[in-house]
């Protein structure tokens, strides 16, 4: 019994940090969503570049740069993020932005296109095995709860909640109180009444996939040097979890991203734990059917009406 | 014109950004190091194309609307149609006995294919539902087979009916709840229902052999006579029964022969079945489900109809995929197969059989061709899907649709 | 056999906050035309999407022949004989006029797929029965020449006529127009109401009916029901509603 307090605790931490990821993606699925309707496919690739480059990015700066840590890795997401945006910006322009306005199907096609062609570029420029990170980021928090069992917190964990819930923040108070902020949330309620009030809606829409991207390059950076590897196809587990995280939440709502991801790590991890750890990525399919069954709308979605 | 240059050059850019982390700079490991091997030649002449492209691009728009040239290839009329499909089944028929080994077991798989391509068409170019666990269901007729061979000893014609019956009633299982669902989760739920077949697949060791598979799956017999050089005890084997020399070529021709079979079966049902109400009820569906509703019509039923079907249809494929290679495992059921199906789909034009089966064809054969380019096979599938939607979402060859037409 | 076919009581529907429609109350008898009309947002339409199973009705019951149908999915309340036209017609515009009429007999047809895989004698003699049908009525609305053109293609009054025909070729006892006058020229007008009537009297269909074109309403409605802001105003004879104080003051300013 008193192994029991101590133990949730850590899976708790466990699932917090993997829950922060998941939120990181989730929020590019639900911008979009929330904006042209349509679920981007390729969004888990990006996350999978950002991890990539941020590893580029190590690799020129060389790991005994002398550069202090933080330092470092503040440059590998910069530059991650960086890269990332442009890479959201031209994924829309180029697959998606055509397609707007006709059958649904298409752009999902052109989007699942989009996702093999990114993995397979990847594949050929950078190897298609698993590779390894150097890890950065050492040591952990470590504390005794109780009898016998002692809590590991990684410090690489920790970064990753930490650095979560400051763009959280930091996103949120942009979307509620700048300019593109607003004129992102009126797109997302009535695409067609803002763009006649004279909002510029195919600037938002690239916005929209540009800032998406940023915050899944950071996920992917974070978790590469908490994990220690990554190849090129981490994004489409990574992006089903996380779109099932957003849907969780209430698709098209950023808060419910958030507590999506949170929501799906916690229930993952615990998953693992206690019931099976070969069967977990199934927890969040099979979360995904039940929400999408009994309660599509998402926890903090509006509940949508048909118009006959 | 100025304006032309400067979005060029921002294109440019943008290219150099996309290819540097990924083909500019490429991390190799040597030893304990990693360093970048920088490939500056691919930057520099990926924004040069990306630049000349840009630049070229209002000139290429303006030529194309000059000539007056809608780029489109004409559609298919039913008598050309019906003429094309003769022609490849003429061809399909005398293959085998004018080509060689390697292309006769091209030709199996192109069939296998063309089975599983006619069956992903009713579902996504019919009833318009984006299944993308289709591969789920062709998993399930393999394993089918393979499981009732290896705990039960079942050849391969008696272990069919089941393949496809235990596909279609996986398929009404997971279509029953689910195919209310809007068009794109529909896709993600879907999806996530293959990959934990597959997963199920993995984990499941005792039963199904886990990342290992099944093996020593045998191949169809001829009216139960084994196809073999050598059969156990007291079983007679084809070639002895019928006096002839055993040919290692003659197993080869035969598992070709009963792949046309299997896939003429498919292309006979899929090809009655759009004629009839159902296929009907499908296109109206797929149009306007409301309409639908407001006359009576269950949508769920009617898709489930669509759904199960595409799932026996892709049983009936992975049953004899099974056959062929003599072993199943997990690996060979990955989304990437659902994607490869559905790009057949895609290209050969949702709904219309001749030109599935023509992009069975080609993407099939195209990769084995281009051996060398093995690498590229994904990547150029997936740039195809994109740029199909692009240019031409509804396929290379669309055919007229087969309507009911009423005799003035 | 009683006389009220279709009776709506304590029907309200609620959208979110916003109240559409507040205990609107009314029978349509057998043989009926019963008008709907009011001025725009008065919830009429959503009345129709509640008698027809496309919204679930907050409160309130909806008794076709004793039998409660609020609560049924659409496809079962069609099954129940009560079909419907569209404001915006919905027609299956890529397919044929003659196939729109096939497909909506399809719950009357042989429909398994081993007859028709095989075409065995009897789902031949259905589907020549079911194409019989679909050319009387063709006949009947006098599109028949426009039986192989895409139903999309059909000059509006036509697509009107045949999204008509569609919903009785599935043989309801209940037919509801959502707004069939809209877009219609002077003769058209007269011709819908020629039809309505015909439809009645030979068809022993009953017709609710949602209009703003008062000519057609008072020419063919055997009683109405006036709505405003979700509420029911008045139910009666054309002549008395037409000349009720309440009912002025509500379109005052429209028409």
């Amino acid at each position: 019994m008193s192994e029991l307090i101590p133990q949730l605790t850590q899976q708790l931490f466990n699932g917090l940090s993997l829950g922060a990821i998941y939120a990181l993606i989730a929020i590019g699925y639900t911008m979009v969503y929330g904006i042209i309707g349509m679920i981007n496919f390729a969004h888990g690739e990006i996350y999978m570049i950002g991890a990539y480059v941020g590893l580029v990015t190590l690799s020129a700066l060389g790991v005994n740069s002398g550069l202090p840590l933080p330092i470092v890795i503040l440059v590998m997401l910069i530059v991650a993020v960086l890269v990332t945006g442009v890479y959201g910006y031209a994924t829309e322009k180029v697959a998606y932005a055509p397609l707007r306005g006709g059958p649904r199907l298409v752009p999902l096609i052109s989007a699942i296109g989009m996702s093999i062609f990114l993995q397979n570029w990847v594949a050929i420029g950078q190897g298609a095995r698993d590779m390894a990170v150097p890890a950065l980021v050492t040591g952990s928090v470590q504390f005794q709860l109780g009898s016998d069992f002692v809590v590991t917190a990684p410090y690489s964990r920790i970064m990753i909640i930490v650095v979560t819930v400051l763009l959280m923040i930091a996103l949120s108070l942009f979307i509620k109180y700048s300019r593109i902020g607003r004129a992102s949330r009126a797109c997302s309620q009535d695409l067609r009444m803002a763009n006649l009030l004279g909002i510029d809606t195919n600037r938002i829409i690239s916005f929209t996939f540009i800032i998406g991207a940023m915050l899944a390059a950071v996920g992917g950076v974070l978790i590469a040097l908490a994990i220690g590897k990554l190849n090129p196809f981490i994004g489409f587990i990574a992006g089903i979890k996380a779109f099932t995280a957003a849907v969780l939440g209430g698709i098209g709502s950023i808060p419910g991203a958030m507590l999506g991801g949170v929501l799906l790590g916690l229930a993952e991890t615990f998953a693992a734990a206690y019931i099976s750890s070969q069967y977990k990525d199934i927890v969040a399919f099979l979360l995904l059917v039940f929400i999408l069954l009994f309660r599509p709308t998402g926890l903090l979605g509006k509940p949508e009406v048909e118009k006959v | 014109m100025g304006n032309n240059i400067k979005n060029a050059l921002i294109a440019a850019f943008m290219a150099g950004v996309i290819i540097a982390p990924i083909f500019g700079l490429q991390i190799v490991r040597s030893g304990m190091q990693t360093h970048l091997q920088p490939e500056w030649h691919m930057i520099v002449a990926g924004m040069a194309i990306v630049f000349a492209f840009q630049v070229i691009r209002p000139y290429l728009r303006r030529l194309f609307k000059r000539s007056g040239k809608v780029r489109t290839m004409p559609v298919l009329t039913e008598p050309a149609r019906r003429g094309l499909i003769f022609l490849l089944i003429a061809i399909a028929l005398i293959w085998p006995f004018f080509t060689g080994r390697a292309q006769v077991d091209i030709a199996t798989l192109v069939l296998i294919y063309v089975m599983l391509g006619l069956g992903l068409n009713i579902v996504v170019g019919f009833a318009g539902l984006l299944d993308l666990g289709f591969v789920g269901f062709y998993a399930v007729g393999a394993y089918t087979y393979a499981l009732l061979y290896h705990w039960a000893g079942w050849g391969f014609w008696e272990a069919l009916p089941f393949a496809g019956a235990m596909s279609a009633l996986f398929g009404f299982l997971l279509g029953f709840p689910v195919l209310r669902l809007r068009g794109d989760y529909l896709a993600i739920v879907t999806l996530g229902f293959g990959e934990i077949i597959r997963l199920l697949l993995i984990n499941l060791y005792s039963l199904t052999g886990g990342p290992d598979g099944i093996s020593g799956i045998p191949k169809p017999t001829v009216l139960g006579f084994p196809m073999a050089r050598r059969a156990p005890e007291g079983v007679t084997t084809f070639h002895e029964l019928v006096g002839w020399n055993f040919d290692n070529q003659d197993v080869i021709i035969y598992l070709y022969l009963m792949a046309l079979c299997l896939a003429l079966l498919t292309l006979f049902v899929s090809n009655r079945v759009i004629r009839m109400p159902i296929g009907r009820a499908w296109e109206a569906l797929r149009e306007d489900e409301i309409a639908c509703r407001s006359l009576g019509l269950n949508p769920t039923r009617i898709k489930l109809s669509a759904f199960t079907m595409g799932a026996m249809f892709a049983g009936f494929g992975g049953a004899f995929f099974a056959a062929r290679q003599g072993l199943v495992n997990p690996e060979s059921f990955t989304f990437m197969e659902s994607a490869l199906i559905l790009a057949i789909v895609v290209l050969g034009g949702m709904g219309s059989q001749v030109g599935v089966i023509l992009a069975a064809i080609v993407l099939t054969v195209v990769p084995e061709i281009a051996r060398e380019f093995a690498e590229y096979r994904m990547l150029i599938f997936g740039l195809v899907m994109v740029l199909m939607m692009i240019w031409r979402p509804q396929g290379l060859l669309p055919v007229k649709r087969p309507q009911v037409e009423l005799k003035v | 056999m009683s006389e009220v076919l279709l009776k709506v009581s304590g029907l309200t529907m609620k959208f979110g906050g916003l109240l559409a429609v507040d205990q609107v109350e009314f029978d349509v008898k057998r043989d009926e035309v019963f008008a709907i009309i009011g001025p725009n947002g008065a919830g009429k339409t959503t009345v129709f999407n509640c008698v027809g199973g496309f919204y679930k009705p907050t409160t309130g019951d909806i008794l076709m022949d004793g039998k409660k149908i609020n609560g049924l999915p659409s496809h079962k309340v069609a099954q129940q004989g009560l079909v419907r036209t569209f404001q915006n017609v919905r027609l299956f515009k890529n397919l044929t006029v003659l196939e729109n009429l096939l497909v909506a007999q399809h719950t009357h047809i042989e429909t398994r797929l081993l007859p028709g895989l095989f075409k065995v004698p009897s789902y031949r003699r259905s589907e020549q029965e079911a194409q019989k049908n679909a050319v009387d009525w063709l006949d009947f609305m006098g599109i028949r020449q426009f039986a192989n053109r895409e139903a999309g293609n059909l000059a509006y009054g036509h697509q009107r006529r045949l999204e008509i025909a569609r919903c009785m070729i599935t043989r309801p006892r209940l037919l509801m127009l959502d707004e069939p006058a809209a877009g219609l020229n002077p003769q058209e007008k007269r011709d819908l109401q020629q039809l309505i009537d015909q439809l009645r009297k030979e068809f022993g269909v009953a017709v609710l009916l949602i209009e703003h074109d008062m000519s057609l309403v008072m020419g063919v409605s055997d009683r109405i029901l006036v709505m405003e802001h979700g509420k029911p105003i008045t139910i009666g004879l054309p002549a008395d509603v037409r000349v009720d104080p309440r009912v002025i003051k509500a379109y005052l300013g429209e028409e």
